[in-house]
């Protein structure tokens, strides 16, 4: 067989082109909820944080290492086999989501309260001068502050985190990598491979380029 | 069942015992293997980057997008499954090891890139004006200061590579996370893989804090 017989089967993508499609939208609705979801909870723990409760700051400041020290496909494996023990079964896409939040919910925590603390202790100063209590004090004064400086690295950890999309293959999730290794399966052709991964450039090569445009707007000084 | 006899099963474990470590045996190899191999690509990337002639500079540039943008769980089922079919049959080791130099040169090549960037043009002036060859003025004033600044951005990197290594399960490769899933299917029991959970936090814990702490410092010190 020809090179292109085998890389680049028409009849083969034909067949891959739809199945890979409805993986990419899987791809992306899971990326989506992610961000959502694991930036919202990072910021909730960087504020419950700022309370400084030494009981509460020590879980958080645990948490945000072991989901930092884990390997998200270790994390995945886990829930995905672990917790059918405690009579709960997740899906591969609920598994998938909820370990790659909890990951990103670490790094995000982190960040944020790295920026957080870089604010200068004058700005909470002066904010109490002018009377605002904490909470005013920490959602309009510093945290948006914090948040603007926050964003570059930010932005790359996010995407680092949501390519492991992929990882959701290993536990039956049907995503752009799991559809083509099924086409390719099926039909024992690599051409679904080079498909998935030209779905995955044309998801990704604009993120990162939003990403590089992000880091050298919000130049992130040393 | 009790939770501690699914999810810490001492008798399982122990018996998982060896295999876990041989595990751990593969995932040191192969970190010993990718980290060298993506800080010299990346150190490679970074010189190549600082070249006058765009030419050099713009498939330098297109390369670590390409890669950064590419989930490396994908590059390794494709490199895996796909270069079979083009007659090249490589071991997992040997294709894990190919992943990982595309994949992780990139992201260092990213953050020295950005060290050396940021090394003010003054001291190559007054390495030049001392009479220091273009290359010596690279090795001995540049990439000392450079690496320095960037090192928790490296140690934070090299986390993540150690990390990474788990998706080598993937393609068959006896790492831990394989030896664990291994263990589990024979069992019915998720303990092997709790236990190798704990196995990378063990070791990947004290990297974590010391990342934090430079982190902090690195934000505090703008």
């Amino acid at each position: 067989m020809s090179f292109t017989e085998t890389f680049l089967n028409a009849r083969i993508l034909a067949i891959a082109l739809p199945r890979v499609a409805e993986g990419f939208v899987v791809t992306v609705a899971l990326a989506v909820l992610v961000v959502l979801a694991g930036l919202t909870a990072g910021l909730g723990l960087a504020v419950v944080r700022a309370f400084r409760l030494r009981a509460l700051n020590l879980l958080i400041v645990f948490a945000v290492d072991l989901f930092r020290a884990l390997p998200p496909l270790v994390i995945i494996v886990l829930l995905f086999f672990g917790l059918p023990g405690l009579g709960l079964s997740l899906s591969g896409f609920a598994a998938t989501w909820l370990s790659l939040t909890l990951v990103l919910m670490a790094f995000a925590e982190e960040i944020f309260w790295a920026g957080i603390l870089a604010v200068p202790a004058g700005q909470w100063d002066a904010a109490r001068a002018m009377g605002l209590r904490f909470l005013p004090t920490l959602f309009l004064v510093v945290l948006p502050q914090a948040v603007r400086m926050t964003i570059p690295p930010l932005t790359n950890r996010t995407i680092a985190i949501i390519k492991g999309t992929a990882l959701g293959s290993v536990v039956g999730m049907y995503e752009i990598l799991a559809s083509a290794q099924s086409v390719v399966s099926d039909h024992y052709n690599p051409s679904p491979l080079l498909l998935g991964a030209a779905a995955y450039l044309i998801l990704f090569i604009p993120v990162v380029t939003f990403g590089r445009w992000v880091e050298t707007r919000f130049a992130w000084k040393r | 069942m009790s939770f501690a006899e699914t999810f810490l099963n001492l008798a399982i474990i122990q018996a998982a015992w060896p295999i876990l470590m041989a595990g751990l045996w593969m995932t040191v190899k192969l970190t010993l293997v990718a980290v060298p191999l993506g800080l010299l690509g990346g150190l490679g990337i970074a010189l190549l980057h600082g070249a006058p002639s765009r030419w050099v500079r713009w498939p330098v540039i297109a390369y670590v997008d390409f890669f950064r943008a590419f989930p490396p769980l994908v590059l390794l089922v494709l490199l895996y499954a796909g270069l079979p079919f083009a007659g090249i049959e490589l071991s997992a080791f040997v294709c894990v090891a190919i992943g990982f130099l595309l994949n992780t040169s990139s992201y260092y090549g990213e953050i020295f890139r950005a060290g050396i960037e940021h090394i003010p043009a003054g001291q190559k002036e007054a390495a030049y004006s001392l009479g220091l060859s273009k290359p010596k003025t690279m090795l001995l004033v540049i990439l000392p200061q450079a690496v320095r600044n960037v090192l928790p951005d490296l140690i934070g990197n090299t986390l993540e590579v150690v990390k990474l290594t788990s998706i080598a399960s993937v393609v068959a490769l006896p790492e831990l996370l394989y030896q664990a899933r291994q263990a589990q299917s024979v069992t019915y029991n998720p303990s092997p893989i709790v236990a190798a959970a704990a196995i990378y936090f063990v070791l990947l814990w004290p990297l974590v804090r010391l990342l934090s702490r430079l982190e902090h410092k690195a934000i505090a010190g703008r």
